[in-house]
């Protein structure tokens, strides 16, 4: 059964679309897989490697870009951003990492953090590349229904889960344990610690490049405080994984689920304006104070709460 | 014959303070070379320069005829150099089976071999019934000896084992001395820091002391043991 769960869970969603849903449920789903698919990038680097990243809108925004500017200056379809994004994206995180890899714990996530600020502040002062301010907008949309976006990303989310799952059950997932539990233990026990946290890195920017790439396709406009934002991308991709479980395979799908919902939901209610981020920071303390390994990482805890016990 | 390990002059300072002077030894190829000396001597501060840690501040260290001052730990390692950490260092949230293999993936061509290495090395050290235990929850003895295995796990020549022994009861200790001698026997060097005399006395081939980070005496335990300079090196100390 617990074999065979995911792929049932994949099959169910894969049928969503098939029920006739509405646009708006079927945008909801979307926004929800790709959060997923970042919150899985993070975690590598942040849940299991321990490196906490406040930057991630820098790697999003820069796979985004890619996207956007293949087709604003090539004139080639955007979704050739995906591919692009790759190489580009890990070129980039390469650079990132050999200046903030050397910094640890705080530092390191106080260097993310200004990644992700220069980023947008360079996207913004460079119109001859970006558009500046303006952003770039994508005037031929591949399509007017949302259905093949929807394969489109959720097959990238399940290639990632995937992708996780394997790098976490193999030599380098023990190397990025090992890194987060003791970075000197580690390095005395034969691992190079910077290599490793390179490569974690790396692979977390390219599949987070990826969600964005896949973004400019979907949303048809970028511009630098969307695609770079710190409290909309950095921060939020950091609670969809604390919400769900840090480190766990399923915490960023349950977690991108909550907050995509719980954004909606506050959306929907007028007036509120940017207050939605208040509400996100007292979600987060609750989150932290009650279940502090989050959904997925506490669901013994969580079952006791319910009053479902397992009968021993 | 090349000694296994040979120090040249290796002096560490910390800003002002001369943590080793001038220090010169070898160790031989299947010793047991005890290490000992009053807290504060220059003992860990010595592993750590002796594993890369540090970097000496002069003199220079070899191993097999390599020079490997200024390699990194993990390069030293993967040398054949290995350590364990007086303060443990267990990878707390992993169980002790895993601790274990992610150091045997440095000599594992894949994680059935790295399993396998790691099943070996835990009967070894006593642990393989604790190999699911939450390194986090498991009491000091037996961290102690997690430090132990995970060294071993990479197929070391030479292990330098940091006070292995501190805090363990008596019983605890003998398991230890055990296994130690089990070591030697599949043909691994140990240099080892110990506090405890008559542990260090009877494990021992030859003894190195330190104080105040020089070496104040070379030779085998007997010789140590009447050494002018170390029993007032010790005595000092009380
Ligand atoms: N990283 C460091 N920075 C400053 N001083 C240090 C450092 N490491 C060790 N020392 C100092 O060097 C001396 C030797 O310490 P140590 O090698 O730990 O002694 P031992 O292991 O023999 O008890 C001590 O005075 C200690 O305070
Ligand atoms: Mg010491």
């Amino acid at each position: 059964m617990k074999k065979i769960a995911p792929t049932l869970i994949v099959a169910a969603i894969a049928v969503l679309p098939l029920l006739g849903l509405s646009t708006y449920i079927l945008h909801v789903l979307i926004l929800t897989i790709m959060w997923s698919v970042i919150g899985m990038a993070w975690n590598l680097l942040g849940g299991f490697c321990g490196q906490v990243s406040f930057g991630h809108a820098a790697f999003f925004g820069v796979g985004a870009y890619t996207s956007g500017i293949l087709y604003n200056k090539f004139g080639i379809s955007a979704w050739w951003g995906m591919p692009a994004s790759i190489g580009v994206v890990a070129v980039f995180a390469l650079f990132i990492g050999f200046i903030t890899l050397r910094l640890r714990g705080p530092f390191f996530a106080l260097g993310t953090l200004a990644v992700g600020v220069i980023l947008r502040v360079t996207a913004e002062n460079l119109p001859d590349v970006t558009e500046g301010n303006l952003g770039i907008m994508i005037r031929e949309r591949s399509w007017v229904d949302k259905t093949w976006y929807f394969y489109i990303i959720l097959t990238l989310a399940v290639l990632v889960f995937l992708l996780v799952k394997k790098v976490v059950g193999s030599r380098l997932g023990y190397y990025f344990v090992a890194i987060r539990e003791d970075q000197d233990a580690a390095e005395s026990l034969g691992i190079n610690t910077t290599y490793y946290k390179t490569i974690a890195l790396c692979l977390s920017a390219v599949i987070t490049g990826l969600a964005g790439a896949f973004y400019t396709n979907y949303m048809g406009y970028i511009d630098p405080k969307v695609v770079f934002a710190l409290h909309d991308i950095s921060i939020v991709v950091i609670m969809v994984v604390m919400v769900g479980g840090v480190a766990t395979f399923w915490g960023p799908v349950v977690g991108s689920a909550i907050m995509v919902l719980l954004a909606e939901l506050i959306r929907s209610i007028p007036m509120l304006g940017a207050a939605h981020l208040t509400f996100f920071g007292v979600l987060l303390i609750v989150i932290i104070i009650f279940l502090p390994n989050g959904i997925i990482g506490d669901i013994p805890k969580l079952k006791r709460l319910l009053g479902i016990r397992k009968n021993l | 014959m090349t000694p296994l390990l040979e120090l040249k002059g290796i002096s560490r300072f910390f800003g002002g303070l001369a943590a080793l002077t001038d220090v010169s030894f070898e160790v031989r190829k299947d010793e047991i070379l005890g290490l000992i000396g009053p807290n504060g001597a220059g003992k860990t501060t010595l592993f750590n320069v002796v594993n890369g840690f540090y970097a000496p501040s002069r003199g220079e260290v070899f191993f097999k005829g390599e020079r490997i001052s200024g390699l990194k730990p993990h390069q030293v390692c993967a040398r054949g150099l290995a350590r364990t950490f007086q303060v443990v260092k267990p990878l707390q949230r992993m169980s002790v089976l895993d601790n274990v293999i992610a150091s045997a993936f440095l000599r594992a061509k894949s994680k059935a071999q790295a399993v396998q290495i790691a099943g070996e090395v835990l009967h070894l050290t006593g642990l393989y019934d604790d190999r699911e235990v939450i390194s986090k929850g498991l009491p000091l003895g037996k961290r102690k000896r997690l430090e132990i295995a995970r060294a071993l796990a990479t197929k070391p020549e030479l292990i330098l084992l940091d006070e292995s022994f501190a805090g363990l009861n008596p019983t605890e200790q003998n398991e230890s001395i055990d296994i130690i001698r089990k070591i030697k026997e599949i043909g691994i060097t140990i240099m080892i820091i110990e506090h405890n005399m008559k542990v260090i006395m009877s494990i021992s081939d030859r003894i190195i002391v330190l104080n105040y980070g020089q070496k104040i005496a070379e030779g085998s335990p007997e010789e140590t043991r009447n050494n002018p300079l170390v029993i007032e090196a010790y005595l000092g100390e009380a």
